[in-house]
């Protein structure tokens, strides 16, 4: 169990490095898969394999092949040869700065937090979850179908294809 | 079997989470800024699952169901703009679209 934690966590870890330093659009998405992939796994390892089995079906399965569909409908190509910038370490220095410093302020506060708990993996079942979610937490399942429903509203209001010719003059003044 | 501590799996998911921050402060293309804020939204999610496992409560997964909830919301809008602005400008770069024109 302490084995597959820090292990898939290191795999997360490199793979998300591997996302946000690459410059292949699908090379990115499959590193994305990967990281996924990679916290479903500690979710196993911690003992919330109802968990780790949505992370994988709703994440890895439905988000991001929607990812890979979007990347290859728009048919992107990779930004190395246009993206100079990179290469330039006043690009990347703040931005990576300014993140380190909050890590290691976070790392600093959960030090200080003295919660000394230890996670012996006990199984939180399916069973569990269902009850929480459809009794006291009923409320919370009519949010989400609520807020589903919004996104589908905006998702196909948004994502119509426009006419390439009729959109110029749509909502101007000529 | 000593179990993991709990820092453990909120550094892990601090760790994440500051990665994927920078890669959203980092990145131009819109394709890998909806990524980052994928990868944030994962770190969320992990650290409520470590405190449910914790404690032993399923409340925790409960909220991580709506976490996943909404970053499939989050997904669908975020990539469905993805495909307009390419439909008008021919480019995922987000500095295309900070001129304001009607």
């Amino acid at each position: 169990m302490e084995l597959g934690f820090y292990l898939s966590g290191l795999v997360a870890v490199l793979a998300t490095v591997g996302l946000i330093s690459g410059s292949s659009p699908v090379h990115a998405v499959v590193y994305l898969i990967v990281s996924l992939i990679a916290v479903a796994l500690v979710f196993f390892a911690l003992g919330a394999p109802f968990a780790g089995a949505l992370e994988i079906i709703v994440y890895a399965g439905a988000i991001m092949v929607l990812f890979v569909f979007v990347v290859m409908m728009l048919n992107l190509r990779p930004e190395a040869k246009r993206d100079p910038l990179w290469q330039r370490p006043g690009y990347w220095l703040g931005p990576s700065l300014l993140a380190l410093v909050l890590l290691v302020a976070l790392v600093a506060l959960i030090g200080d937090g003295q919660a000394g708990m230890t996670i012996d993996g006990e199984l939180i079942t399916a069973r569990d979850i269902g009850l929480t979610l459809f009794g006291p937490w009923l409320i919370v399942v009519e949010l989400a179908a609520i807020l589903l429903l919004a996104a589908l509203v905006t998702a196909s209001h948004v994502g119509r294809r426009n006419k390439p010719r009729g959109n110029r003059n749509r909502g101007g003044t000529r | 079997m000593t179990g993991i501590p709990m820092e453990h799996g909120l550094i892990l998911a601090v760790i994440l989470f500051s990665l994927g921050l920078a890669g959203l402060m980092l990145r131009r293309s819109m394709l890998f800024v909806l990524m980052s804020l994928e990868v944030m939204l994962n770190a969320a999610a992990l650290a409520f699952v470590v405190g449910s496992t914790a404690w032993n409560q399923p409340e925790g997964q409960a909220m991580f169901l709506l976490v996943i909830t909404l970053a499939a919301a989050e997904a669908s809008v975020g990539l469905a703009l993805m495909i307009q602005l390419y439909q008008r400008f021919r480019s995922l770069e987000l500095h295309e679209v900070s001129r304001m024109r009607g």
